[in-house]
């Protein structure tokens, strides 16, 4: 299958890109509008946070994203319980006047691993009020289950604790959740090079959201070219299918005709 | 009146409505939620829903995130 006709799809909406990437961290915001665009993503992620009201001559995001081009996926990140991430979605669906929202609740600032209890009951309340629902979440099957069960749209287990750049740590937890999951499942934080993206998506992932690792890379520009084309990559390979791993030599060239 | 914006107090007008107040602040109303007293108030009441002295209001709009 050519990459174009394998599409991303999310809640019956088509993504022609399985990269989603985030906002935040760049060094400029014409640094990153240019991250992204050469990304591709045509999904990405934005946090809420209070208009700073003394200093109006700050510029702000929206000024530089085109929203015709991209997908807003809002956070609820700094969110330490249900009620503040749900009032966090209730703020954004308000001001993007769009459903999807990438919902993390976070155990503790150290780890920033979600809190699971938090994170389910506040998929329940979002689910039931129509929102499209995408959770980061533990690289644990029984809560992908849970979540994938309250009607979340994808599941989105952490490689690696956000930030990190520790890379996939945890392939066989994130096949275990592949087998078992039917809604897309999209590796969410973790990933610090373009093999780490290209590993997830060879593992079958869907999708794979980062910001870090492109926006604090010494050259964010390149590193989000880079990220592109791993996606790609990891996507055609898993879809090409792998030889079988093998302990011994099995020769490329043929045995017969060789000099006597 | 007082009220309370993102936690800092503001002196606005009795009687000015939540449109008053973004007009005010210089903030435009399309991209950012307004909250008052922790409820929601929708864009298409920005001109109809009238704020009291002690409301704590929040502004919130889109900034960079992962």
């Amino acid at each position: 299958m050519s990459s174009q006709q394998d599409r991303l799809v999310i809640a019956g909406r088509e993504f022609n890109s399985r990269l989603m990437v985030g906002t935040g961290k760049y060094a400029s915001f014409q640094q990153m509008v240019q991250a992204l665009e050469v990304s591709g993503a045509e999904i990405i992620t934005v946090a809420v946070r209070r208009v700073n009201i003394s200093d109006r001559n700050k510029e702000s995001l929206l000024d530089h994203i085109d929203l015709k081009k991209y997908t807003l996926l809002p956070n609820t990140a700094g969110c330490y319980t249900a009620d503040d991430a749900v009032r966090t979605c209730r703020l954004a669906r308000e001001a993007g006047l769009s459903d999807f929202v990438k919902l993390e609740v976070l155990g503790d600032e150290k780890t920033l691993f979600p809190d699971n209890e938090e994170l389910l009951k506040a998929a329940r309340i979002l689910v039931a009020e129509g929102f499209t629902v995408l959770p980061y979440c533990s690289d644990d099957v029984t809560v992908c289950r849970k979540l994938e069960d309250l009607g979340c749209a994808a599941v989105m287990p952490l490689g690696a604790p956000i930030g990190s750049g520790l890379g996939i740590r945890n392939p066989y937890n994130i096949r275990i959740i592949l087998e078992n999951i039917n809604v897309p499942v999209i590796v969410d934080a973790g990933v610090g090079c373009a093999s780490d993206a290209a590993i997830a998506m060879e593992l079958g992932c869907h999708g794979v959201l980062m910001n870090t690792a492109i926006a604090g890379a010494q050259d964010p520009i390149a590193m989000a070219e880079a990220m592109k084309l791993a996606v790609i990559a990891g996507r055609l390979s898993y879809n090409a299918g792998r030889i079988p791993r093998k302990l011994y030599a099995n020769a490329s060239s043929p045995i017969e005709g060789l000099l006597a | 009146m007082k009220v309370h914006v993102n936690g800092e107090s503001a002196d606005i007008k009795s009687g000015s409505t939540v449109a008053g107040l973004l007009d005010h602040l210089r903030i435009g109303r399309d991209r950012v939620a307004v909250e008052v007293g922790l409820e929601i108030v929708p864009k298409a009441k920005y001109d109809s829903h009238t704020l009291s002295d002690g409301d704590k209001i929040e502004i919130v709009h889109f900034v960079g995130g992962g």
